[in-house]
């Protein structure tokens, strides 16, 4: 067991896939002696050479694109996207041709992608350096989905995207980039399959969905609802496509009551799914409606307003709050 | 070498070509493009500097072999617009014109090097053994490609313009990598792989789509082994190239920094030499290259399309007298390389891949949607499964309506 912050158990991680498997190779803009704006991967160009930590061309399309051509001819390529605000224009590659290669061919070809993308506000950055465009994908078939929210399962998550047969992305929370965990680098324990959700806190009162950056936040609120006497079980949703129902409908039905938070907008957000599913699913076992606490409607606001903008503690207490009073 | 470095023969251009080519010289203060031709319009051979080298290695077989392709393919593309009329395809995309670009280009591969096409090069995957019956499935409707890419190196379709152009670039840097690993784990005495390459096709209007762009660049800065071949058939749909580009597209190449050359893409030898030339110069690694055949569109865009609305018929007659297939059977013909008999056994066997690909159309079966359920992801994946198990019992709800109406459904798949 070892402690380490998210970046740097992410860089772990692409070293281990890197050494473990010779034909893992790493995509990106300044991802090479710079070691990428986060430093995620750091000093890995001088231990594994230009041919598999590979500096691109500025270029979305043309890293996706070719990334999938290399995928083609038995590559492991990971692509790093460097900001969430800039992979649109490599949005036409990962919706029409990355996430549907393998349905294309008949089941004959595989395309296993991953996608880094250090995601999510609350860093006082400007414009495009702060959205969480998960959802966006996740309304594709084909694709999957993960957001790691602690340096272990950051560590894990990464070596079990790029071991997946099918196209990942990984949603990097950036804001807790610095968050410092354990990590047990002999045995991913619990994290074993990365497509499932993890109940982080045990309650009985309420149930709170979370993942990636805003996970420590449902955590603090959940401390804070027992201060009240509520006593409020925390989900870390961990896959966003898949997401593990069984594991939010199983804390649905002892709880009763459900709030879903990302700092995604609220509307045709993860959020709005979550509901939709628990419903149909728990519809007798709800005590109150399912409640969601997200961003607005608007583009990423101005950081010095973002605060005003981010789902926190008092956000995800005043939701919690109006389940209760059902 | 860029292209202006290239030999160039004579060719008498459209209109559409000289105004091009006048407007690049006064943008640009420098002498047109010039193209290279082998065959001329009256089937007499041409010399060349450079490509001539590569026309010598053409034996008769191999020149009867072409023509033989290039009718084959005419015939297929016939039946494939008939059956598109009869209401068995949804749409066509017919390549009438273009047989010895494709022909060409297609012969000059090799089974290791990986083609990825676009959606109208159906004479490409006739020179890459694709049964041609597989590629009408996707025009039919019953999948969305057909054929196993990995059987032919012929990679499937693909409708989003440009979109397979940085896949090109990404498998050649795969190749490269392969090649690096070999030559490092290579025992002495112990025959090698041969070296494989990647081609490209995409058209003049998809020349403007950024992805051709990015993957050029990505092409250039990796020195990755691809052949960009473009094949300049005029038109976009009803936009004409001239408003794609203001410059001959081949010169192009030089600003990325890698040949381009423009071929006379009617001209079936021509194209073969300059593709085999520039397939060998990628296997070897010394560059990507570029290619534009030059060549047209004679008919309709797709089976949707009515060229009458947006160009005129003075132009497609003008082609028309450029034909590939007529300008190679009259060089076969006055070489003595070809009789009479050549000519109807190929027609004969036009027929009957005619038939063929009539019947087999007939029989392309519909698929069982649950094809579609286990296709969508490689590994198991628990919403496809949730979902998948509602459509089981949803469907199973009319399982008893189902057995009564199977003689309609027999009827409406042979419509
Ligand atoms: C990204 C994209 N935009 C628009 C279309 C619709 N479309 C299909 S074919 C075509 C024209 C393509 O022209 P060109 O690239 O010259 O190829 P050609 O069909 O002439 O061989 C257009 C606009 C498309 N398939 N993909």
């Amino acid at each position: 067991m070892t402690t380490m912050t998210i970046a740097k158990a992410i860089n772990e991680g692409l070293r281990a896939t890197l050494n473990n498997n010779p034909r893992t190779l790493l995509m990106g803009e300044d991802i090479g002696p710079l070691g990428g704006v986060y430093r995620v991967t750091d000093g890995l160009i001088g231990e594994f050479g230009a041919d598999r930590v590979v500096d691109t061309p500025l270029a979305e399309s043309g890293i996706i694109g070719t990334a999938i051509g290399l995928a083609l001819s038995g590559y492991l390529p990971v692509c790093e996207i460097q900001f969430d605000g800039f992979v649109f224009p490599g949005f036409n590659q990962i919706t029409t041709q990355l996430a549907k290669m393998h349905a294309r061919s008949n089941g004959n070809l595989t395309v296993p992608v991953v996608i880094r993308i250090p995601y999510g506000g609350g860093i006082g950055s400007i414009e495009h350096h702060s959205e969480s465009p998960e959802a966006l994908f996740a309304h594709t078939a084909g694709l999957r989905i993960i957001t790691p929210s602690n340096p272990h399962d950051a560590y894990w998550m990464i070596q079990q995207a790029v071991d997946c047969q099918d196209p990942v992305i990984v949603f990097e929370p950036k804001r807790r980039y610095w968050l410092k965990g354990d990590v047990d680098t002999e045995s991913p324990g619990a994290s074993a399959d990365p497509f499932t959700a993890h109940v982080l806190r045990e309650g009985t009162d309420a149930t709170v969905v979370a993942y990636g950056p805003l996970v420590p936040v449902a955590l603090a609120a959940a401390g804070a609802a027992a201060e009240d006497g509520h006593s409020v079980e925390v989900i870390d949703l961990r896959s966003i496509s898949p997401i593990d129902f069984d594991t939010v409908t199983e804390s649905v039905k002892k709880t009763g009551r459900l709030v879903v938070a990302h700092e995604a907008p609220t509307f045709g957000g993860i959020g709005g799914e979550i509901a939709a599913r628990v419903s149909e699913r728990a519809f007798l076992s709800l005590e109150a409606p399912v409640i969601r606490v997200g961003g607005f409607h608007m583009p990423y606001p101005v950081a010095k307003v973002e605060e005003d903008y981010l789902p926190d503690i008092d956000r995800i207490l005043e939701a919690l709050d109006r389940a209760l009073a059902y | 070498m860029g292209a202006t470095h290239l030999p160039a023969t004579e060719f008498d251009g459209t209109g559409v070509d000289d105004q091009l080519e006048a407007e690049a010289e006064a943008a640009l203060g420098e002498p047109p493009t010039r193209m290279v031709q082998l065959l001329g319009h009256d089937g007499t051979l041409g010399e060349d500097p450079v490509f001539s080298a590569y026309a010598n290695r053409l034996d008769a077989e191999k020149l009867r072999g072409f023509y033989a392709d290039m009718a084959a393919i005419r015939r297929f593309d016939q039946e494939a617009t008939a059956l598109q009329r009869q209401g068995q395809l949804a749409l066509w995309v017919p390549l009438t014109g273009q047989e010895a670009a494709q022909i060409g280009s297609g012969r000059a591969s090799q089974p290791q090097d990986y083609i990825f096409p676009t959606y109208r090069e159906h004479g490409v995957a006739l020179t890459r053994n694709v049964d041609l019956a597989e590629l009408l499935r996707q025009f039919r409707g019953v999948s969305n490609g057909g054929w196993n890419p990995k059987d032919t190196n012929f990679h499937l379709y693909t409708l989003v313009l440009a979109a397979q152009t940085p896949h090109a670039v990404g498998y050649a840097m795969g190749i490269q990598r392969d090649q690096k690993l070999a030559a490092a784990n290579a025992t002495p005495g112990q025959p090698q792989e041969p070296k494989a390459a990647v081609m490209v096709y995409f058209g003049d209007g998809a020349s403007s789509e950024g992805d051709v762009h990015e993957s050029m660049v990505f092409a250039s800065s990796y020195n990755a082994p691809v052949v960009f071949f473009c094949q300049n058939n005029h038109w976009a749909i009803s936009v004409p190239s001239t408003v794609q580009t203001r410059v001959p597209l081949a010169d192009r190449a030089k600003g990325y920094g890698f040949p381009g050359i423009r071929v006379d893409g009617n001209d079936v030898i021509a194209v073969h030499a300059v593709t085999e030339w520039a397939l060998e110069r990628a296997r070897e690694g010394k560059s990507p290259v570029l290619i534009e055949a030059f060549t047209y569109r004679v008919g309709a865009h797709t089976t949707a399309d009515d060229p009458t609305k947006y160009r005129g018929s003075d132009e497609e007659a003008q082609w028309r007298a450029k034909d590939p297939l007529e300008r190679l059977e009259k060089y076969l013909r006055a070489e003595g390389m070809a009789d009479d008999a050549f000519f109807a056994k190929v027609k004969a066997d036009g027929d009957e891949l005619a038939a063929y690909v009539r019947k087999t159309t007939h029989d392309l079966e519909t698929p069982d949607i649950r094809t579609a359920f286990a296709n969508t992801y490689a590994e198991a994946h628990p919403l496809v499964a949730e979902e998948l198990a509602w459509f089981e019992e949803y469907s199973a709800g009319f399982a008893d309506e189902a057995s009564t109406d199977e003689a309609d459904t027999d009827g409406a798949a042979n419509r």
